[in-house]
């Protein structure tokens, strides 16, 4: 396909204005000449070839809208409408950030309620909505850990982080001025308190755990973790990103986490891998509510304010108070389905993984044979001994119609093929979908090559991904890698 | 899988060269095909001083990111420039032309840490 630039002939317009009505005055007699340029390099296009490219390139998409994206951990579920609809509301969409309190108080009581749904969903005493996306929501978690343990006067250095952590987990630490220390998962997949115990000393300030982790598993010992974190008065940090399999049942709260952050663009169906943004907002216990960022909404009788006389806070973290648009989507949700609702989002959840995998694992080795959560991890080791690497896998399901799902991720199992299904997603899909790897590895002892040629840009089945389309055939991402080519031309210098 | 028996080795899987107290570090055969084709290499300073395990250099390749950690505590003596235009020696020669730092040991008792050929066979054989 031709780049828009490509298609551009000079003097080609899309609209003509009308006259201006005031005097015209020069561009030279305004801006300064060291500030012009001679030549815009915009495309000169007409109005039916700019909606034809775009309206093209949004059909080479593959999206959740399109079909089933079994993306581990990153919870590619379908995004309700009505959320949409919602957010689109003018009240919402028109408010402006600085608009004075009198006139946000719609605004800021949706905020409120959805702090304490959210609190009341993970048994946290607080949460501040200001965080854009969960990194962010770790970082100021670890934030406010640092300002805790500062303002009680103890100097503590280090972070725990399990080997099969997000990448995210240590990163926020070292970003945070902390070392972290990572420990090695048990052989059931969890957290070997063995290990544990050893590297928990004084200055540990704070171990982080996604429960269940990463390889979908729940974290069974939780209560005796965080009670020895606590002995030793360390804090313990919940990535909440896989908060969906147990939304309803159990809480973070009551196991122990001080901390937690949620992604409200996973769990909570606000959409997102590029249609975001993201948000993510961070809960904590009472001993850390001085520390969250400032400003925090208070309710005094019907009336909602914004407070910034919080001296203990980490202050902002974000321009005005976050994506609101996301919160009010992730509302909408919340609201749409109620308590009930969200406990059979969790319950279909792990129901779907489950049956997946246990369709899946007499084809693929499951390194972790035990029920699991709302995703599963197998691996390609099976299929590596044929010479078909996990990445073929990956590209032959785009043949099939499918999105891959998480590759090479986690990192403590060789040739990781990470699925979630979601709870969106119909018994019908799931059985597609589970008779499609199902041939795969069968083509793999049968005719491994066209597994590792995959994607063909003539799939049988005529289910062709729609990037295959038009000839396309498996990219070079070595070359991409190394000599990577970012311009469609060179700039003249 | 090539684990030549001259060379002590870290179980993060580098291999390192020694001649008295100077080393040559880079990772093995095992670790590079692990990896698959390495398109990016970051290369510590010259006079970096670094312990045991720290990390020091940092490998790309298409399907991830890893560190690359001090076999021993050191000072970086010199780098492989030839990696920043040519990242692929790393898969083609791992234990030559893909070498990755040299280093200058503090304390050489520190070697005996490390795996022997045979010990580390062992260890990349039973990874799960």
């Amino acid at each position: 396909m031709k780049l828009i630039f490509e298609k551009s002939k000079p003097g080609r317009m899309g609209i003509s204005l009308p006259d201006c009505d005031v005097p015209e005055k020069k561009i030279e007699e305004l801006i300064p000449k060291n500030s012009l340029r001679s030549e815009l390099r915009l495309p000169e296009v007409s109005e039916a070839e700019v909606v034809r490219h775009y309206t093209k390139l949004s059909t080479q998409n593959y999206g959740i809208d399109t079909g089933f994206y079994p993306l581990g951990s990153c919870t590619m579920k379908y995004n309700p409408k009505v959320n949409e609809e919602i957010a689109e509301l003018p009240g919402f969409r028109s408010l402006h950030p600085v608009q004075d309190e009198e006139l946000s108080q719609g605004a800021l009581e949706l905020m409120y309620n959805l702090e304490k749904i959210l609190c009341e969903i993970t048994g946290m005493d607080g949460f501040t909505l200001q965080p854009a996306a969960g990194a962010q929501g770790e970082l100021a978690g670890l934030m406010m850990t640092k300002a805790y343990f500062e303002h009680r006067g103890e100097r503590r250095t280090k972070i725990i982080v399990p080997d099969s952590s997000h990448g995210t987990n240590p990163a926020s630490a070292t970003l945070c001025g902390y070392e972290s220390i990572t420990i090695r998962s048990n052989e059931k997949g969890t957290v070997d308190l063995k290990e544990l115990k050893k590297v928990l000393d004084g200055e540990v300030a704070c171990i982080i755990l996604t429960n269940p982790n990463t390889l979908g598993l729940f974290e069974e010992e939780i209560l005796e973790i965080t009670h020895i974190a606590h002995k030793r008065g360390a804090l313990v940090y919940c990535d909440g990103a896989n908060m969906n399999a147990f939304l309803g049942i159990a809480r973070p709260g009551d196991m122990g986490f001080d901390i937690i952050h949620l992604n409200l663009h996973k769990t909570f169906s606000t959409p997102h891998g590029g249609g975001g943004p993201g948000s993510g907002p961070v809960g904590v216990k009472k001993s850390l509510v001085p520390f969250l960022p400032k400003p925090t909404i208070e309710k005094e009788k019907d009336r909602y304010r914004l407070d910034y006389d919080r001296p203990l806070s980490i202050g902002k973290i974000k321009t005005f108070y976050g994506n609101f648009g996301v919160m009010v989507k992730a509302y909408a949700y919340l609201r749409t389905l109620g308590p009930e609702g969200l406990r059979e989002v969790a319950e279909n959840a792990v129901l779907n993984a489950n049956y997946l995998m246990k369709k899946l694992k007499s084809y693929y080795y499951l390194p972790f044979d035990r029920v699991c959560m709302h995703e599963f991890v197998l691996s390609g080791k099976r299929q590596l001994e044929e010479g078909v690497h996990t990445n073929d896998i990956a590209k032959r399901l785009l043949d099939y119609g499918f999105h891959a799902p998480t590759i090479y991720f986690p990192l403590i199992v060789s040739e990781a093929i990470m699925i979630e299904p979601t709870e969106t997603e119909s018994k019908e899909t799931l059985d597609e979908f589970a008779s499609a790897m199902i041939r795969i590895a069968k083509e793999t002892e049968e005719n491994p090559e066209i597994v590792k040629t995959a994607p063909h840009p003539t799939a049988e089945g005529g289910r062709t991904h729609p990037s295959t389309k038009g000839g396309r055939r498996r990219l070079d991402a070595v070359t991409a890698a190394r000599r990577p080519n970012l311009r469609w031309k060179k700039l003249d210098k | 899988m090539e684990i030549p028996k001259e060379l002590k080795y870290a179980k993060t899987h580098e291999w390192i060269k020694v001649e008295k107290e100077m080393g040559t570090v880079g990772i093995t055969d095992y670790a590079q095909e692990q990896l698959t084709d390495v398109v990016f290499v970051e290369l510590p300073q010259i006079g970096k001083v670094v312990s045991k395990g720290e990390a020091v250099a940092v490998v790309e390749s298409v399907k991830s990111v890893s560190d690359i950690y001090a076999p021993v505590s050191s000072e970086v003596t010199g780098v492989n420039k030839e990696l920043e235009n040519n990242p692929g020696l790393i898969n083609k020669e791992p234990y030559g032309k893909g070498w990755i730092f040299k280093l200058k040991m503090k304390d050489p008792k520190e070697l005996d840490s490390l795996l022997s050929a045979e010990e580390y066979e062992k260890t990349v054989t039973s990874d799960r």
